[in-house]
């Protein structure tokens, strides 16, 4: 069929995906054909992906495959992080949860962590059985995110932690949670003061707010946080005290780079789903495909689309190579988003009135796509990163 | 050129602004979580006519010209899109109709009773294979002694489950085509009218669409709107008469998403100071701004023509193709002023965003719009040229 060209673009990246990396994904597609799609619909009527799902896909050995074999994982590199994410972002945006445990949240441990700690966590990270979140963004706290308020003050050999936080992702589910704290409220610059804390499920002084209901990705559990005089073993510590804020910079490059392949992948799923849309839908006539307005509307998608996947995939095999991308990250974290957003539009004008119809999936995808263009660092952020580092 | 609204109009549009800032928006949260217009929000909209908006005075409702239309569409147009489309929906599509089409006889029967709100009227025109291609309509009315008798089905159809009144259009004539259609007035209980499910959809929560079926449905002769076979013709004239009405919604919309983006600019701080300090931010503000007012005159510009008279086609469907754009243009940059706040339902900026989509879509979509504007294009520039060539 003509519509590979945009629509299997990761069959053709042979220089990055090999033969193992092909199976991984065809696996991982059947299981998800079978596991998750169909209950997807109930999933987001549920505002929750059930546990046992989780645990699922990790007895398959799909969560943290990167996780070396002495944790439980496979060892694997950065390429069946990104075909984990891609498979479930085509499924729907509600599964980025699993993908942000697995790609975003779970390499702090694994970089930062303690060898205890590592022991602790990382099997049940691997096996579903311990899902996680990170805690950065409070009320007041959002691009800013040296300004955070949540303290964590030593108390003998605990850290006492008080504060607020909120859109969280895994919010409900999470059983452990990285929180950024101020450790150093005082500290000048304010950004040295902050430190990375492992909280636990039962922890005292721990809770949960509302579940939030958001625009879309509904599936996906977003809560609030709430520290009341939490009490947390000082071997919680994540890394080193202070030096919380450039961890977070540095895994901030793959959570930029994993939420630009997973709106390009939402924008793949709406052009192929308005194609076939616009082949069977007719008016004046004939099928909508027909009318140079349609064509060329989809030419202009399926232009840009390509030009993303493109870029995407570079970086992807930049970042393998472990090569310094931040730059280019930051333009395609912006760029892809924006032009997600702006596929969206056009998909839902090309369905009519279907489109705004809740049991047509482009609605649905239309739902989940702003957000892009606000998490992992908002647009605008990314802007001023990119011209910082043009010296600006 | 006065730019000046009547003394009467500010009056008239102060206190509905009262009352949509006071009574009817707090309320905006309840209606998008019960998906439902409170019973006193409906009452008390009744009681100050707006029900009635455009109905002439002899028939009980407020008689007033396209700009105060305008002008009161704006106000309403500043809370819950579900709320406007509920009133929209009846006072626009609904009873133009009747009001314009109708005979006096018809008129008496059917217009007091919408005036005051104790009749809600629909417009069904759209059938699942024919939304922009109205042309392509299967619902068929086949004439019997005194009655027509309907047969087919419509989706879509806006304030269908509460409706009482339902402007339909059938094919008369299948020979014919676009003049082979013809509407009707048809009453709800009518002998095989059925109402079917409520759809499920996107935003506009309070506002319902449904199915509708005919099933050898019932309907009397003197029941037909206008002429036979100017159906299409009517429903093309009641789709104009509504874009200057939609896009003074829109603005409503906008001029209240550019309050809250204003206020949550002052209000929130990162990196020690006001957002609305960056100068992204500032642009952002500054192009809503411009919106606004572009949206602002073109749209009572376009009220004032119907005003004296003049065809407004081609200008009616350009105030309502920049209406539609601008709202979802300015959601969208709302949404981003607020951040992830504006992602989160307990803000109102999320619900603007959901119910502006569907204004590029209903009552004629964009694409549609730039059609009307080419036809008219092409007409203008045939009338300039000998007519050799035409």
């Amino acid at each position: 069929m003509k519509e590979s060209a945009v629509l299997n673009n990761q069959k053709v990246q042979t220089s990055i995906f090999t033969d193992e990396h092909v199976m991984f994904r065809d696996s991982l597609r059947k299981f998800l054909e079978k596991e998750a799609v169909p209950f997807f619909d109930q999933w987001e009527a549920d505002r929750i992906i059930p546990r046992s799902f989780w645990e699922k896909m990790g007895e398959k050995g799909f969560i943290c495959p990167w996780v070396s074999e002495e944790y439980g994982g496979l060892g694997t590199d950065f390429a069946f992080s990104a075909i984990l994410g891609e498979e479930l972002a085509r499924v729907g945006a509600g599964l980025t949860g699993i993908g942000t445990h697995s790609n975003i949240i779970v390499p702090y441990i694994a970089s930062f962590g303690t060898e205890e700690q590592k022991r602790k966590y990382l099997p049940g990270c691997v096996s579903g059985e311990i899902i996680t979140a990170i805690a950065m963004t409070e009320p007041g706290a959002g691009s800013d995110l040296a300004s955070i308020r949540t303290t964590a003050i030593k108390d003998g050999d605990h850290y006492v932690i008080n504060g607020q936080k909120t859109f969280i992702t895994n919010g409900i589910h999470s059983d452990l949670i990285i929180v950024a704290c101020k450790t150093d409220p005082k500290a000048s610059p304010p950004h040295k003061g902050v430190s990375l804390l492992l909280v636990e499920r039962d922890t005292l002084g721990f809770s949960r707010g509302r579940k939030l209901n958001k625009v879309g990705m509904h599936s996906q559990d977003t809560a609030e946080l709430i520290f009341e005089n939490a009490r947390v073993p000082v071997s919680n510590l994540l890394g080193e005290e202070g030096k919380g804020f450039s961890y977070l910079m540095t895994k901030l490059q793959q959570e930029r780079l994993i939420a630009s392949l997973n709106a390009l992948v939402a924008a793949e799923d709406m052009l192929q789903l308005t194609i076939q849309y616009v082949k069977e839908r007719e008016a004046f006539g004939r099928s909508i495909s027909k009318f140079q307005n349609t064509q060329f509307k989809i030419a202009e998608m399926a232009t840009e689309v390509q030009i993303g996947r493109t870029f995407v995939n570079d970086l992807i095999a930049k970042h393998i190579n472990s090569e310094d991308i931040v730059t280019q990250v930051s333009m395609a974290k912006w760029w892809i988003t924006d032009m997600a957003k702006r596929v969206a539009t056009e998909c839902m004008q090309l369905h009519g009135g279907y489109g705004y119809m809740e049991e047509y999936k482009i609605a649905r995808r239309y739902r989940d796509i702003p957000v892009t263009s606000i998490f992992a660092g908002s647009n605008e952020i990314m802007k001023v990163i990119i011209s910082k580092q043009l010296g600006l | 050129m006065d730019f000046n609204l009547s003394s009467d109009l500010v009056e008239m549009k102060k206190s509905i602004r009262d009352f949509v800032d006071n009574t009817v928006d707090p309320v905006a949260d309840q209606i998008e979580r019960e998906d439902k217009i409170p019973d006193h929000i409906m009452k008390m909209s009744k009681e100050i006519g707006l029900f009635g908006l455009s109905i002439p005075e002899k028939y009980g409702g407020l008689g007033i010209d396209m700009v105060g239309k305008c002008g009161i569409y704006e106000e309403i147009g500043r809370t819950s899109n579900g709320f406007t489309t509920v009133i929209g929906a009846h006072t626009g599509i609904g009873s133009v109709g009747i009001v314009e089409m109708g005979n006096e006889e018809q008129k008496r029967k059917y217009l007091p009773g919408m005036a005051s709100g104790d009749l809600i009227g629909a417009f069904a025109l759209t059938e699942p294979s024919a939304g922009s291609n109205a042309v392509a309509l299967k619902t068929r009315a086949v004439r019997k002694g005194d009655k027509y008798i309907l047969n087919g089905s419509k989706h879509y159809i806006t304030n269908g489950p509460i409706a009482d009144i339902f402007t339909v259009m059938a094919v008369t004539d299948p020979s014919k085509g676009a003049k082979g259609i013809t509407s009707f007035i048809v009453e709800k209980g009518s002998k095989g009218l059925i109402i079917g499910k409520t759809e499920e959809k996107m935003g506009l929560r309070g506002s319902h669409s449904s199915e509708i079926f005919f099933e050898d449905c019932e309907v009397p002769v003197e029941n037909v709107l206008g002429v036979e076979g100017l159906g299409y013709v009517n429903a093309l004239k009641i789709l104009a008469n509504g874009r200057a009405g939609l896009a003074a919604r829109n603005l409503g919309s906008c001029q209240k998403l550019y309050e809250l983006s204003v206020k949550y600019a002052h209000e929130r701080e990162q990196f020690g100071k006001p957002i609305f300090e960056q100068q992204v931010i500032q642009h952002y503000l500054a192009e809503i701004a411009l919106d606004v007012e572009t949206l602002r005159s073109v749209t009572y510009r376009v009220a004032w023509m119907v005003d004296q008279g003049i065809n407004v086609i081609k200008e009616a469907a350009m105030a309502k193709l920049l209406g539609s754009e601008i709202y979802n243009r300015i959601a969208d940059k709302a949404v981003q002023i607020h951040g992830g706040i504006g992602y989160i339902k307990e803000y109102p900026i999320e619900r603007y965003y959901r119910d502006a989509r569907i204004t590029k879509i209903y009552e004629g979509t964009s694409e549609i719009q730039k059609n009307i504007i080419a036809a008219q294009i092409h007409k203008e520039y045939l009338k300039t040229v000998p007519t050799v060539h035409a």
